[in-house]
């Protein structure tokens, strides 16, 4: 009723399950894991700012069409 | 012969109601809900299918992808109850299915901080959006123990020490009486209902009051005169 | 309007948007926001799967911590474990009772769940082993005594275990007051004076190395039981639970708060609540959990009224990041 037989498939292909890295400065001490995950926020925050968003174009078209401001 | 009998004489129609007349108010409590859903949320405003066009920037996309993720999770969530608190322990099934809740929920923490940072930056709450920001910021706040129950619910050894350990925090500010995190059914339920339905009408109420008041516009630079009203177009913000 | 009123209400010349409007396609977008959250969450199972470390038992805490075992079982027995000195929620002591000036949550609440160590850990799973005269009697001896004598009895057997474990704390010579039997895994403590304690630990050590223990206090009051309240803090006072959580960094001194075991991120929007942990006054605050949610609480009200605070509203309009996140609409106009 319960088995493990599909396990192995669905078995990760990088495995985590070993005891965590952790950075430590000053007082602070964070794991490997929370310091990517955090340092992709401000990546990931950063891009979303400064890239350009699709739609320019249309965008502009909308504005030229309302008779600009 | 005697006369044909007479029509009973029907009663004379009302007059129809002169233009200026103004509606009637329903009379039923689902007749006034309706008038002011639709009063408040047209279809037009619930639903555009145009946005102003300064919605020109991917940080716009981060508040639909805690929506996505929302969804996710409750999804993947809704498969492990069906089989289950014990299930992803015996099975790869159970266990895939658990590592997506797992990693959902990393994402919805993610895009929503995300979120958060570029509506704080846009200063968000500004004409007369301020619910709409304290929606959102209750919102996470409800969503860090909805998160919490469902690590104390987990039945292994994260589960004990995370129960165990955070137990003295709910004991110390008196609310460990009632919110007994070494409890599992108890948690369980919270994790499973409780708290998801907190979480989601809380996020409906949020978003509609994006609808409602629209996406917030720009903050005015300081050597430009956008403050002066326009003529209206389209939809008001 | 009040003076409070016009500082709480900003100065806010946002007018409704009377501009033009683009096509934008908003249940498409959310189906999209679906789909590649959906794919994400997927290659990132199939990358690294979830961690699943298995729960301990006190079965195993017996066996692979007898000593360990044996001395926690001994304070519950005398009262004075954690969890027996504790305080509301579950009893009247004072050992954990946290307060903030004229603020005492914890004793407001009262004990909404009662636990008798003495009875619950020790008293009734022994009461449930069968067919033992000799433990019986031990029992009865224990039962009928006064309670001083229970206590000096309880104190005699705990103090030789509370010296083993501290010179194995401190890395010094274990003292030979305690030895466990290499081959049946008995724990033999010399004590004068422990009465009737003795025998039964011995067979509350065999008790637990059988499961017994973990069945006898999860179904104490019902058969179906779904509160682990009392099995768990049993293995909390003891050390397998912080012996594990220590090589997971889970400990609170390590962040543990927003960690997770193995190498997985863990709760990471923790971090300004386990931060206060590592800080004074915290840190050595009897009150620390009380000072810390009493903290966050207060920020947490801040941060929903970030619209009505004075300066923290106006931050955005100083630090330009709306520049570039409106850059377009700028530039058209």
């Amino acid at each position: 009723m319960f088995s493990n037989m599909h396990a192995a498939v669905l078995a990760a292909i990088i495995n985590l399950n070993h005891p965590a890295h952790v950075i430590e400065w000053h007082f602070i001490k964070l794991s490997v894991a929370n310091v990517v995950v955090i340092g992709l926020m401000l990546v990931v925050f950063a891009l979303a700012i400064v890239l350009p968003f699709p739609g320019a174009a249309r965008r502009a078209a909308a504005r030229r069409s309302a008779g600009g401001r | 012969m005697s006369a044909p009998p007479t029509q009973p004489e029907l009663p004379a129609q009302p007059e129809p109601p002169a233009a200026s007349a103004l509606p009637a108010r329903p009379a039923t409590w689902t007749g006034r809900v309706r008038e002011a859903a639709v009063a408040a949320l047209p279809p037009e405003k619930l639903l555009p299918e145009s946005q102003p066009t300064y919605v020109a920037s991917w940080i716009y996309v981060f508040g639909v992808a805690s929506l996505a993720s929302l969804v996710v999770i409750v999804a993947s969530g809704s498969i492990l109850a069906l089989k289950g608190p014990a299930w992803w322990h015996y099975t790869g099934v159970g266990h895939f299915f658990n590592s997506i809740h797992l990693w959902s929920v990393e994402l919805f923490f993610f895009v929503m901080v995300v979120h958060l940072w570029g509506k704080y930056w846009m200063a968000a709450w500004r004409g007369g959006r301020a619910r709409v920001w304290v929606t959102g910021a209750v919102t996470f706040l409800v969503a860090v123990p909805c998160a919490l129950t469902g690590y104390v619910s987990q039945q292994n050894f994260d589960a004990q020490w995370i129960s165990t350990q955070a137990k003295d925090a709910m004991n110390a500010v008196g609310v460990g009486a009632f919110f007994n995190l070494t409890n599992f059914g108890q948690m369980y339920s919270y994790h499973v209902l409780l708290l998801p339905v907190a979480v989601v009408g809380l996020v409906v109420a949020h978003v509609l009051l994006v609808r409602r008041h629209g996406v917030v516009p720009p903050i005015p630079l300081a050597s430009s005169s956008s403050g002066r009203a326009r003529n209206s177009h389209g939809a008001s913000s | 309007m009040s003076r409070l009123g016009a500082m709480l209400r900003a100065k806010d010349d946002t007018q409704p948007w009377s501009g033009s409007y683009a096509p934008y396609d908003l249940v498409k977008e959310l189906c999209i926001a679906v789909g590649v959250i959906a794919l994400l969450a997927i290659i990132l199972t199939v990358l690294f799967s979830s961690p699943d470390e298995k729960p301990s038992t006190i079965a195993q805490w017996s066996r692979e911590l007898p000593v360990n075992f044996v001395a926690t079982a001994a304070e519950e027995l005398d009262g004075t474990s954690a969890t027996a000195e504790y305080g509301p929620p579950y009893n009247h002591n004072s050992g954990s009772v946290q307060h903030f000036l004229f603020l005492h949550p914890q004793r407001w609440l009262g004990v909404s769940h009662p636990i008798n160590t003495e009875v619950d850990y020790v008293i009734d799973p022994l009461e449930t082993i069968p067919d033992d005269p000799t433990l019986k009697a031990a029992l009865a001896a224990y039962q009928a005594a006064p309670a001083k004598t229970r206590k000096a009895w309880g104190e005699a057997y705990a103090k030789p275990l509370e010296e083993y474990e501290a010179a194995g704390e401190e890395d010094k010579p274990l003292p030979k007051t305690v030895a466990v039997n290499p081959s049946t895994g008995e724990v033999s403590v010399q004590a004068s004076g422990a009465g009737p304690v003795p025998t039964m630990m011995a067979s509350l050590l065999t008790l637990a190395k059988a499961g017994g223990v973990d069945g006898s206090l999860l179904t104490s009051s019902q058969f179906f039981q779904t509160d682990y309240t009392k099995p768990l803090l049993f293995m909390a006072d003891g050390g397998l639970l912080e012996k594990r959580a220590e090589a997971e960094h889970l400990l609170g001194e390590q962040w543990g708060m927003m960690n997770e075991t193995g190498s997985y991120p863990g709760q990471v929007w923790l971090w300004l609540y386990t931060f206060w942990y590592q800080v004074e006054p915290f840190k050595a605050s009897p009150s620390g959990d009380l000072d810390v949610m009493l903290v966050m609480a207060a920020l947490s009200l801040l941060f929903v009224c970030i619209p009505f605070l004075p300066g923290v509203r106006d931050l955005p309009r100083r630090v330009p990041v709306y520049k570039l996140i409106w850059r377009e609409h700028y530039q058209d106009a």
